[in-house]
C-alpha cells in the first residue's frame, strides 16, 4: 500500500506501508537538510558569549518561534530565561513542554504560548493540576500534540543526529498516536511495525548549568534529563550557568564537558538561577513557593497580584531572590539538598 | 496482628511482587514506598531506576518527582532520560507500575483525571512515561482503588497500552513480544490475566472481602482463577518499616484506601 503524505511544511513524501498516521499538526520542519544549512552557518569561533538576560532573550526569542526548555518539570529549569520572557512579553511561541510543569506555568502565567508539544504538563505531580492550565486547555487557547516523555526525547535525539525521524516502539496500540504527528511505519528489514517520530529542531532553548565558562563550555551534574541532546537540537542556544568558571577548568576535566562551545549562543551567570526548581547538589525545590503558586492561581485576583509581585515588578532574578526570602532561605534549600543538619 | 489500613495492605501486597535481583522503573507515591518495602525485606538487590535518568539510588525519603535529586541520592548513576527509555525498549526493565484512572478487562490503561467536570478530550495529556513504560517494561502492574467507574471497557481513552484487544494483540501492534500487564492490586483484590484471552481475573481476596463485593465493583465480568487465595495481609515487620522508616509523615499511607493519588 502506498499513499502521499503531505506535512505541514509541504514535504509530500512517498510513504510505502504506513499504516495510521497522528493526525496532530507538527510544529517545527523535521528536514535535516534545512538544519544542516542552519547548523552550517552556526558559529564556530570560540569568542566571549557572556550577555544578560535581557539581550539574550531579546535578541534570540522571537514572537512566534518555537521554544524549548531544558530541565525537568521543577528541576533544573531555566527559571531566570522563562520569567525575562514573560517580563519581555514575548506571545505565540511554541514549547517543547517535556515533562513540564513549573516551566509551563510560568510561560502560560504570561500567556506567552499558543502551542504546544506535550507529555505532561499539568502542574505539579504532587500538588495536583495547575487551575491555569485547565482553563487554557477547556478553552482550547492551546493547540497541542501529544507525545510521551520517550517519544519526545527521541524527537530531540533525532534531530540531535542530524536526521529527519526515528523509529520507536511506543505510542502503538494506544489512543495517544492518534494525537501526536507520529507515523507507523515497517521495519524494512524485519517487518515489524514502528512509530516513525520526526526530528525536533527547536528554533531557540534555554539550559541552567552548574558551570559554564565565557565561551560556554557547560559541565551539568546530576541526570541530564534531554538536555545534551536538546543543546545540540536546538538552532540557538542560551546557557544560564551557576557559575562562571575560567577555559583552564574546562580544560583540565574535558570528560565533564556535556555542552561544548559551539553549540552556545549566550551565556549569563545567574546564581541560583533555576530557584524555586531543584538544582542537583546546589538547592532543592521551594515547595512551599510553588504552592502558594497553585493555590494564587484559584483566583483570579490573587494570581495577577501574584504574578505581578513575583515577575513583572522584578527587575530581574535575584529581585526575585529577595522576595522570596533572598540568601537565608536558600541557605536552607541548600541544606536541604545536600541532606545536612544544619544548626 | 497489627491493624492495618488497605493502602498500607496494597503497599505490602505490590512489594512482594518485585524479585531479588530484578529491575522496576518508578515514579512517586505507592509504587515508590512498595518498591523501598521490597528493598528493605526480601529484595535488597533489588535496582530502582527514574524515569529522568537516576539509577540506583539509596532511597533515604521518597522523591517529590520522578526528576529530583533524591532519584539518584548515593545511586549508581545519573543518566538521561533516553538512556533510561532505551534500556528500557531494550528489554532490560523487569517491572514497571502505570498510574490508572481506569483499566478495562484486558488491562488497557486510561491515565487521565477522569475529572467529571472536565469534557472527555478537553483535558488531555498523556502522563509523562507511562506509554512508554507500559510499552517496554515486561510486567506491568497497577495499584488503584475499585470501583465501577474504574473498572470498565467504557474507558474514554487508551492512553497506556494493555493487552489491547487480546492474545497477540500487543505483537500485531508493533509493541514488544511477551510484555504486557501483570498484576493489579486494589482495595479488594489482586488481580491477574488469563494467559490464553489475556483477559482479568482474580487471584486473591482481601480479607474481609467478599467475591460480591468485587463483582459489583467491577463494570465487565471477571474471570476468576481456578484457586483463589486470600491475600496475606502486612505482617508486623512490614508495617513497622513502611510506617517507621519509609513514610514516617504517612504523605502515602496517610491516604488510606481512598483513591490512589495519580
Amino acid at each position: 500500500m502506498a499513499k502521499k503524505i503531505t506535512d505541514s511544511y509541504g514535504h509530500g513524501v512517498q510513504q510505502v506501508g504506513y499504516e495510521k498516521v497522528g493526525k496532530k499538526r507538527l510544529f517545527t520542519d523535521p528536514d535535516a537538510d534545512i538544519a544542516r544549512k542552519h547548523f552550517h552557518t552556526k558559529s564556530r569561533r570560540m569568542i566571549n558569549k557572556t550577555t544578560t538576560l535581557k539581550e539574550a532573550v531579546g535578541k534570540f526569542v522571537h514572537n512566534g518561534c518555537y521554544f524549548a526548555a531544558g530541565g525537568f518539570g521543577s528541576n533544573r529549569i531555566p527559571v531566570a530565561v522563562l520569567h525575562e520572557i514573560v517580563r519581555q512579553k514575548k506571545k505565540n511561541l511554541g514549547f517543547a513542554a517535556q515533562g513540564s510543569t513549573h516551566d509551563l506555568q510560568i510561560l502560560l502565567a504570561g500567556q506567552c504560548i499558543n502551542r504546544c508539544d506535550t507529555v505532561y504538563s499539568e502542574g505539579l505531580k504532587s500538588g495536583g493540576i495547575s487551575t491555569v492550565y485547565r482553563n487554557k486547555y477547556k478553552k482550547n487557547e492551546i493547540e497541542t500534540t501529544e507525545w510521551s516523555n520517550a517519544t519526545l526525547a527521541w524527537r530531540f535525539k533525532a534531530a540531535a543526529m542530524g536526521l529527519s525521524f526515528l523509529p520507536a516502539r511506543s505510542l502503538l496500540g494506544t489512543d495517544i498516536i492518534n494525537h501526536s504527528a507520529a507515523v507507523e511505519i515497517p521495519c524494512p528489514f524485519t517487518g515489524k511495525k514502528y512509530a516513525a517520530l520526526p526530528a525536533l529542531y527547536p528554533d531557540v532553548a534555554a539550559i541552567h548549568v552548574h558551570r559554564s565558562d565565557i565561551y560556554g563550555n557547560c559541565h551539568i551534574m546530576g541526570i541530564a534529563v534531554s538536555d545534551l541532546d536538546l543543546a545540540r537540537a536546538a538552532k540557538k542556544l542560551i546557557i544560564t550557568a551557576e557559575k562562571i568558571i575560567h577555559n583552564d577548568e574546562i580544560r583540565q576535566s574535558p570528560d565533564s564537558t556535556a555542552i561544548p562551545y559551539y553549540l552556545v549562543d549566550a551565556v549569563i551567570e545567574v546564581p541560583y538561577g533555576a530557584y524555586p526548581s531543584n538544582m542537583p547538589y546546589k538547592y532543592f525545590t521551594d515547595e512551599d513557593h510553588l504552592m502558594d503558586w497553585m493555590k494564587t492561581e484559584q483566583n483570579e485576583d490573587d494570581y495577577k497580584r501574584f504574578i505581578d509581585k513575583n515577575i513583572y515588578n522584578c527587575a530581574n532574578h535575584w529581585d526575585y531572590l529577595n522576595i522570596n526570602g533572598g540568601l537565608e532561605h536558600l541557605n536552607n534549600l541548600r541544606a536541604l539538598e545536600t541532606l545536612t543538619d544544619r544548626r | 496482628m497489627s491493624k492495618y489500613n488497605g493502602m498500607e495492605l496494597m503497599i505490602c501486597l505490590a512489594s512482594r511482587y518485585l524479585e531479588n535481583d530484578s529491575t522496576v522503573i518508578l515514579s512517586t507515591g505507592a509504587q515508590c514506598a512498595a518498591a523501598m518495602l521490597a528493598q528493605k525485606t526480601r529484595a535488597p538487590q533489588l535496582l530502582i531506576l527514574f524515569e529522568a535518568g537516576g539509577i540506583g539510588p539509596l532511597l533515604v525519603s521518597m522523591p517529590l518527582s520522578v526528576g529530583d535529586s533524591r532519584t539518584y541520592y548515593r545511586g549508581l548513576a545519573s543518566t538521561s532520560m533516553t538512556e533510561i527509555m532505551e534500556t528500557c525498549q531494550r528489554g532490560m526493565i523487569d517491572y514497571n507500575f502505570a498510574e490508572a484512572a481506569q483499566i478495562d478487562m484486558f488491562g488497557n490503561i486510561n491515565s487521565i483525571d477522569s475529572d467529571p467536570y472536565e469534557k472527555p478530550g478537553a483535558l488531555f495529556t498523556s502522563r509523562g512515561g507511562s506509554n512508554d513504560l507500559a510499552s517496554f517494561c515486561w510486567k506491568t502492574m497497577v495499584i488503584m482503588p475499585h470501583d465501577q467507574n474504574r473498572f470498565t471497557n467504557n474507558i474514554n481513552l487508551i492512553t497506556s497500552p494493555g493487552f489491547l484487544t487480546g492474545k497477540g494483540a500487543r505483537e500485531k501492534a508493533g509493541l514488544p513480544a511477551d510484555s504486557g500487564p501483570y498484576k493489579i492490586i486494589t482495595n479488594l483484590a489482586v488481580l491477574g490475566f488469563e494467559k490464553e484471552n489475556c483477559r482479568m481475573r482474580v487471584e486473591s481476596v482481601h480479607p474481609d472481602v467478599t467475591r460480591e463485593q468485587i463483582i459489583e465493583n467491577t463494570d465487565f465480568e471477571l474471570l476468576w482463577a481456578d484457586e483463589i487465595f486470600e491475600s496475606v495481609p502486612p505482617s508486623e515487620q512490614e508495617l513497622e518499616i513502611l510506617r517507621t522508616e519509609i513514610d514516617p509523615r504517612r504523605d502515602i499511607i496517610g491516604r488510606s484506601q481512598s483513591p490512589v493519588k495519580l
